[in-house]
C-alpha cells in the first residue's frame, strides 16, 4: 500500500454473476453432448444400414425369413427362385446359447461363491486375475483350442452321454457323427462366458448386506445355509442378469462357433449330432461367395442377430441395474 | 528380551488340534486311495473316470464325516463346499490347457525370420523356417492405431457426458453404451461393409477394419473412463469452479490431468479387447499375404486373420503356422492387458 506511487486506484469491476454458461462452456457442452450421443447414433446407424441393405429380402421373404429352413440361391436356368430363411440358424443359435448357459452358469456361480465366501485370502487375487485373463483371450484362440484340443475329449464325453442317457430324445444319435456338434460348441461357449457371468455374480454377491450374513451365522447357520438364506435371495437378479449378458455374448459369437460347429440347415433336437446352426457363423460361412441378393439376405440376417442380442442385453442390463440399486 | 514376562502368550483356542484334524486327514486318505482302488477295479478308466470318481468320493467322505460328527445340515454344507471348490477348479483347467497348448505348440516356431518375412513369396505348405507374419503384425498395428484414434475421443467424450455434463440424456447414453458392448462383432463388420463397400463403393482396406474395431472398442473405453472419472473427488471440481474457472477449464485442466493414467488404462483395455477380434476383419480387410503399407487402399492382413486363414487351409504346416500366430497374438494381447493392469494399479484405482 505504501510502496508504489500508483495513480488513481482502479477498482476491478466485479464479474457478472450469472448461471448462464459462457461461450466456451456452450461449445464444450455441445461437443461433449455430440460425443455422448454418438453411441446412440452408431446403434441407430447400424440398424438403419442393415435394414436398408436387407430390405429387399425382408420384403420378398416376409415372415418366412424368420421361420424358413432353407438358404438357397436362385437358379435362373431351372426357374427356381431364391429362398432365404434363418429359422434353422436361429434355432441352432438358441440351442448352443442355452447349452452354454447350462454348462457355464453353475460353474460361474460356484466360482463367484468360491471367490466371495470360500477362497482363502491369498488365493482371491490370483483367481480374479485368472478370470480376467480368460476374458481377454480372443475368440479365435478358443476356436483353435476347441477344435484341436477340446474336441477329441468332448467327442468321448458325448459318446458316454449317448451310451447312458441315449433314451432321452435330445441325447439320441441317429448316425455315428459326434464331432462338431452343438454340444461341443456349447462347451466352448460356456468357457467363453464364464468370466463375465462370474464377475457380475461376484459384484452382486459383494453387495449382500453384511449384517444379514452375520445374523445368519449368529443363528448357527452353516455357510451353505447362510448362502441359501441370504446371498441367493439378494443376488438372484444379478445372477440372472449376468447369465443373460453371457447369453448375449454366446448368441453373437462367430469365429469360435464356426470352427467347432458343423452348420446344417435343419432343425435337429439331437444336440450330440454333428449338425447345428448359428446365425453369426452362417454369415461368415456364406459371405465369401455371396452374390448381391444373397448379400442382402445376409444383411437381413445380421439385423435379426443385432436385434436379438440387443434385446437380450437390454433385459440383462435392466435386471442388473435393478438388483444393484436394491443391494 | 526376557523382561516382558507378564505378556500373555496369544492363544487360539479355536485352532484345530491335531486330534480334531485326524478324521479329516483319514478322510482325505480314504478319498485318495478309494479313488485309486475304484478306478483300478472298475471299468471307469481314463482321466474323466478318475475325475468323476474323485469328486464323488470327496463328496461322500466329507459328507459322511460331517454327518457323523454333526448333523445332516453339516453334511449338506460339506457337499456344497466340495462342489464350489470343484467349480473353481473347472474354471482354471481350461485356461491352463489353453495357455499350455499355445506355448508348447506355438512357441516352438518362434524365430527371428518370422518377424522379417511375409507370406507373399512362400508357399502355404513351406516349412516354418520360410516366410513369416510380418505383414500380419503390420496390419494389426495399423488396425489398433486407427481404431484407437477414432474410439478414444468418442469413448472419453461419452464418459465426460455421463459424469461431467450430466446432460438430460446421461442415463440413456449410459444404457446405450452398455448395450453397445454387447453388439456381436460380426454385426460391426457387416455394418462397415454396408457403409464402406456397398454405400461408398470402396474396396477392402485396413481402415475399414479399424472402423469396425472402433465400434467394438468405444463401449470399453467409455465404461472404463466413466468409472475413472467418477473416482476423481468432487472437491477438485468445486475448487476449480470456485476459482472462477468455467466448466470447460475445470474439466480440461483439472479433471482430465487428474484422471490421465486411468484414461490411458481405459484405452489400453479397449485395445486388448479388440486386438484379437477376427469376425469383423473377415468382412473388411480382405486378407493379404504380402506387406501392405498403405492402410487406406488395398487388402491387408492382421494377426487374427493370419490365424484364421491358416486354420482354414488345414494342412499340417498351416496349422503349425496358426498356432504360431496364436502365440504371437496372445503375447500382444497380454502385453496390453498387463500394461493396463500395471497402470491401473499404480494409481490404486479399481480395475
Amino acid at each position: 500500500m505504501s510502496t508504489t506511487t500508483a495513480g488513481p486506484k482502479t477498482i476491478p469491476k466485479p464479474r457478472e454473476i450469472t448461471t448462464t454458461p459462457r461461450f466456451s462452456d456452450k461449445v464444450f457442452r455441445a461437443v461433449v453432448t455430440v460425443g455422448g450421443l454418438s453411441s446412440l447414433a452408431i446403434l441407430a446407424l447400424i440398424a438403419f444400414f442393415l435394414v436398408f441393405n436387407g430390405f429387399e429380402t425382408f420384403r420378398s421373404e416376409g415372415i418366412s425369413f424368420l421361420t424358413g429352413f432353407e438358404w438357397a440361391d436362385a437358379i435362373p436356368e431351372e426357374g427356381i427362385a431364391a429362398s432365404y430363411g434363418v429359422g434353422a440358424m436361429l434355432y441352432g443359435t438358441l440351442v448352443i446359447g442355452l447349452l452354454a448357459l447350462v454348462f457355464g452358469v453353475p460353474i460361474a456361480v460356484g466360482t463367484a461363491l468360491f471367490l466371495s465366501y470360500y477362497a482363502p485370502e491369498w488365493l482371491k487375487k490370483p483367481m480374479v486375475v485368472v478370470i480376467d485373463v480368460m476374458a481377454a483371450i480372443p475368440s479365435v484362440v478358443f476356436g483353435l483350442w476347441g477344435y484341436f484340443i477340446l474336441m477329441p475329449h468332448a467327442e468321448y464325453w458325448a459318446k458316454l452321454i449317448h451310451k447312458y442317457l441315449g433314451f432321452i430324445p435330445i441325447f439320441d444319435m441317429p448316425a455315428n457323427a459326434y464331432s462338431r456338434s452343438p454340444f461341443i460348441a456349447g462347451l466352448v461357449l460356456a468357457i467363453m462366458i464364464i468370466p463375465i457371468v462370474t464377475s457380475i455374480s461376484r459384484e452382486v454377491f459383494a453387495q449382500t448386506p453384511l449384517d444379514r450374513i452375520q445374523a445368519a451365522y449368529a443363528l448357527g447357520a452353516t455357510k451353505w445355509a447362510m448362502i441359501k438364506a441370504v446371498v441367493f435371495p439378494y443376488g438372484r437378479g444379478g445372477v440372472v442378469g449376468g447369465a443373460m449378458l453371457g447369453l448375449g455374448r454366446a448368441l453373437g459369437e462367430t469365429v469360435a462357433v464356426y470352427t467347432v460347429l458343423n452348420l446344417v440347415y435343419d432343425i435337429r433336437i439331437e444336440v450330440l449330432l454333428s449338425a447345428g446352426g448359428s446365425v453369426a457363423s452362417m454369415i461368415v460361412n456364406k459371405f465369401g461367395e455371396a452374390d448381391a441378393p444373397e448379400l442382402r439376405a445376409l444383411m437381413a440376417a445380421g439385423f435379426v442377430l443385432f436385434l436379438v442380442t440387443l434385446i437380450v442385453n437390454f433385459i440383462a442390463n435392466y435386471i442388473i441395474s435393478k438388483t444393484e440399486r436394491k443391494g | 528380551m526376557s523382561t516382558n514376562t507378564l505378556m500373555a502368550k496369544p492363544s487360539r483356542p479355536w485352532k484345530p488340534t491335531p486330534k480334531s484334524l485326524l478324521p479329516d486327514f483319514i478322510g482325505a486318505l480314504v478319498t485318495a486311495f478309494g479313488t485309486l482302488a475304484i478306478v483300478a477295479a472298475t471299468p471307469l478308466k481314463g482321466k474323466l473316470g478318475f475325475v468323476i470318481v474323485l469328486i464323488l468320493m470327496a463328496i461322500a467322505t466329507t459328507s459322511i464325516l460331517s454327518a457323523v460328527r454333526k448333523d445332516r445340515k453339516a453334511a449338506l454344507n460339506s457337499t456344497t463346499t466340495v462342489l464350489v471348490y470343484v467349480a473353481a477348479a473347472f474354471v482354471i483347467v481350461p485356461l491352463i490347457s489353453i495357455l499350455w497348448e499355445i506355448i508348447t505348440k506355438g512357441a516352438t516356431g518362434v524365430s527371428l525370420n518370422i518377424f522379417q518375412n511375409d507370406m507373399s513369396a512362400t508357399a502355404s505348405d513351406a516349412p516354418l523356417t520360410e516366410g513369416g507374419l510380418l505383414h500380419a503384425i503390420i496390419g494389426t498395428v495399423y488396425l489398433i492405431f486407427f481404431a484407437s484414434i477414432v474410439s478414444t475421443p468418442v469413448g472419453i467424450l461419452a464418459a465426460l457426458y455421463i459424469v461431467e455434463v450430466k446432460g438430460r440424456f446421461a442415463g440413456l447414453v449410459r444404457f446405450f453404451v452398455q448395450a453397445m458392448s454387447g453388439i456381436p462383432s460380426i454385426v460391426a463388420g457387416l455394418f462397415i461393409y454396408a457403409v464402406w463397400m456397398i454405400g461408398l463403393g470402396n474396396s477392402y482396406n485396413a481402415a475399414a477394419g479399424a472402423a469396425a474395431l472402433a465400434i467394438l472398442m468405444i463401449p470399453t473405453v467409455a465404461r472404463t473412463s466413466e468409472e475413472v472419472l467418477k473416482l476423481i473427488p468432487n472437491d477438485l471440481r468445486e475448487a476449480g469452479l470456485a476459482m472462477g474457472a468455467t466448466q470447460w477449464r475445470t474439466v480440461a485442466m483439472i479433471v482430465i490431468p487428474a484422471a490421465k493414467s486411468g484414461l490411458i488404462t481405459a484405452v489400453i483395455l479397449g485395445i486388448a479387447r479388440v486386438a484379437g477380434e477376427t469376425a469383423p476383419l473377415l468382412l473388411t480387410i480382405g486378407g493379404a499375404d504380402g506387406i501392405n503399407l498403405n492402410p487406406f487402399s488395398g487388402n491387408n492382413s492382421a494377426l487374427p486373420y493370419y490365424v484364421w486363414k491358416n486354420l482354414s487351409l488345414g494342412s499340417e504346416v498351416a496349422v503349425q503356422r496358426a498356432w504360431l500366430g496364436v502365440f504371437i497374438l496372445i503375447v500382444v494381447v497380454f502385453i496390453f492387458f498387463t500394461l493396463a493392469r500395471v497402470l491401473g494399479a499404480a494409481k490404486g484405482q479399481k480395475r
